[in-house]
């Protein structure tokens, strides 16, 4: 018997915070995969003190859908779950590079498997790029045009800034995009400027988010100029200062993500079998990575 | 009628004898020998029409220890208890079985049955709604979270055990497997939890060491007093908000005087709605109390406590719109804004003379 779990934030606030979640938890569901798949939120129920015992399962895969190593990653997610003995030097990590750590549950005596988050796995990378080809509708999206990652950034965390770098090093690399920029809220370079930094009349921004809320869907489409009020909505694509703006919201509903999540698990000795196929082939993926 | 039953049956002891719910069961060289609290008998074929005495026993061991998915046992007793197996024989279950047996779990109530074969099927309605008809009928598991998500109104609901589960829905005839998955999405936890205040194993977490585990923004809730974690539980823990029943308390050894409610499953830490909340009245308690002076007639007076207790019972949208007998009526507040407010946005509350003498008092 092996779980997967997928932990989240979640909201007391907004009901889309856990809709990815719940749809890629449905997907990898689907797959047959595993014997139970379940999700756990910091916010909302089962909450991360109560979802292991949820689970029948001797093996349980914890991934955390979470863009950065960091304060809910590190010490959030391990001490609600009562991961006994654990330190963030189990995951040996530059604060990028966490894959798994294996502890026991206090409460449970479970075997847990605690990933890394799905923030800073190489696949995620593909999820970016799924993201600008999904909101552009071009499967071939990249020559002559931009591409903005946008993280939210905070002084207080590294590790934030750097999984916004990461992938766009990454997809820099490729050479795909004529230009690829990482941009932030909360820190320079700044997404409000997001026209500045670019030469290409069309950019494509993906927010690296896991859900759409307040940030991705208020402040972002305001701060770039797309909307003068969040509550009208903004085009798609927008005319902002002579560029294109595609704006694609947060890349965590991209179907693809439950693919990034089988990876962690993966990673992690879960048999997963075919079905990471199985959610690219669910996913219309065209994507490949390097 | 029962011979998927005793066909399972036959294989079985073809393995090890079995012995399940006072059904015992063996074969040797003589034949088999079954044997109830009732009735022993011995026999060489487990011809189903000869043994029609036997057939709720076997279909009953049958049905638990082969057909049934749910596994883990907290679900296992849990599905149990919903039909009393630990209280009702096997014969007087089956023939309850074939009416239904009802319990109500939060909003819920579940309904149990069995058909020919001894297959146990469930029913979920909302417990307003159990005998009605022109219910919609849902059939996923997860269609049970998307029907958690929203309340009547179309209000999000970030707490699942709030009373306020929407109607005019059925689950109708599921399994087992999907019974327990179902009242997963609906009270999250509910069944390990119950289970393990069955078996006296439930970890309840007291206020003090929950607090004590926050840490960032909430880690200042600490600074509550007993007082002040009395008033959130019995704010936010009774019935009336959240159908768990409270079985925290301030510590190990100090009570808090609140009401915990009477529902079905436990309530075992403070939630992560109280815990946000918590924060918020934390700051709040930071401020020292002053003494304030308004000018009221004592009809005003009455009417700002039916407007507290309007809004606190969630009662506003249930006084008419011209009732203007009521305090908390719309017409009624606007008519009070306009005479107390006057050109300023809130209350003309000013502190009274205490403030500036205490003041003062300082300076000398």
């Amino acid at each position: 018997m092996q779980a997967l779990v997928i932990v989240a934030h979640g909201s007391h606030l907004n009901p889309d915070s856990a809709a990815p979640t719940y749809a890629h938890a449905d997907t990898i569901r689907a797959t047959g995969a595993f014997d139970v798949v379940q999700t756990g939120f910091w916010k909302e129920e089962p909450s991360l003190r109560e979802v292991l015992r949820t689970v029948g399962a001797e093996e349980v895969y914890v991934v955390p859908l979470f863009i950065s190593e960091g304060y809910f990653t590190e010490q959030v997610i391990p001490r609600e779950l009562r991961l006994e003995g654990w330190d963030v030097s189990a995951w040996d990590s530059d604060g990028l590079s966490a894959s798994t750590a294996t502890l026991p549950a206090a409460d449970t005596g479970q075997t847990i498997h605690y990933c890394g988050p799905v923030g800073t796995h190489p696949a995620m990378t593909d999820v970016i790029i799924q993201r600008a080809e999904s909101v552009t509708g071009d499967s071939d999206v990249g020559q002559g045009a931009g591409l903005a990652v946008v993280g939210h950034g905070t002084d207080r965390n590294a590790n934030s800034a750097k999984a916004i770098e990461y992938h766009a090093e990454r997809i820099r690399a490729r050479e795909r995009f004529d230009e690829v920029q990482a941009l932030y809220m909360d820190e320079e370079p700044e997404v409000d400027d997001v026209t500045e930094f670019f030469e290409t009349e069309d950019i494509v921004v993906v927010p690296l988010f896991i859900a759409d809320g307040f940030h991705t869907q208020e402040d972002i489409p305001e701060d770039m100029g797309l909307t003068d009020d969040y509550r009208d909505g903004y085009p798609v694509p927008a005319r902002v200062d002579g560029h294109r703006i595609y704006y694609s919201g947060a890349v965590g509903t991209e179907p693809l993500m439950a693919e990034v999540i089988l990876e962690r698990a993966a990673d992690a000795g879960a048999e997963v079998g075919s079905a990471r196929a199985d959610v690219t082939a669910a996913a219309g993926a065209t994507v490949r990575g390097d | 009628m029962s011979a998927v039953a005793f066909s399972a049956l036959e294989s079985a002891l073809e393995e090890t004898p079995i012995a399940y719910d006072g059904l015992s069961a063996d074969v040797d060289e003589e034949g088999y020998q079954l044997e109830t609290p009732a009735e022993r008998i011995r026999t060489d074929q487990l011809e189903t029409e000869a043994l029609s005495e036997f057939a709720p026993w076997v279909q009953n061991w049958w049905y638990w220890r082969r057909e049934c998915e749910v596994r883990a046992p907290a679900g296992r007793r849990y599905l149990r208890m919903l039909e009393r197996a630990e209280s009702m024989a096997v014969p007087e279950r089956m023939d309850a079985l074939q009416e239904g047996i009802a319990t109500e779990w939060g909003e819920l109530t579940l309904n149990t049955s069995v058909d020919h074969e001894g297959r146990r099927r469930y029913t979920v309605r909302h417990t307003a709604d159990a005998g009605g008809a022109d219910l919609e009928q849902l059939e996923s598991p997860e269609d049970a979270r998307a029907l958690a998500t929203f309340d009547a109104a179309g209000r999000y609901r970030p707490l699942k055990s709030a009373p306020t589960l929407r109607r005019g829905w059925s689950f109708t005839e599921v399994t087992a497997e999907s019974l327990v998955r179902i009242i997963g999405y609906l009270y999250p936890a509910s069944i390990p939890n119950w289970n393990r205040e069955q078996t006296g194993t439930l970890d309840v977490s007291h206020w003090q060491p929950t607090a004590e585990r926050q840490t960032g923004i909430y880690g200042i809730i600490e600074e509550l007093d007993l007082a002040a974690v009395d008033r959130i539980a019995a704010t936010c823990c009774v019935d009336e908000e959240c159908l768990k029943r409270r079985e925290w308390e301030y510590d190990a050894d100090t009570a808090l005087s609140a009401d915990g409610g009477a529902g079905a499953f436990p309530c075992r830490e403070p939630c992560s709605l109280v815990v946000a909340a918590a924060r918020k009245w934390t700051t709040l308690e930071r401020e020292s109390q002053e003494t304030y002076q308004i000018d009221l007639t004592p009809s005003e007076a009455s009417q700002l406590s039916a407007i507290i207790d309007a809004v606190a019972d969630g009662a506003t949208g249930e006084i008419r719109e011209a009732d203007v007998g009521e305090g908390a009526n719309r017409y009624r507040a606007r008519y009070l804004r306009e005479k107390l407010f006057g050109e300023e946005d809130s209350l003309p509350l000013r502190p009274k003379q205490g403030l500036l003498r205490r003041m003062l008092r300082g300076l000398i």
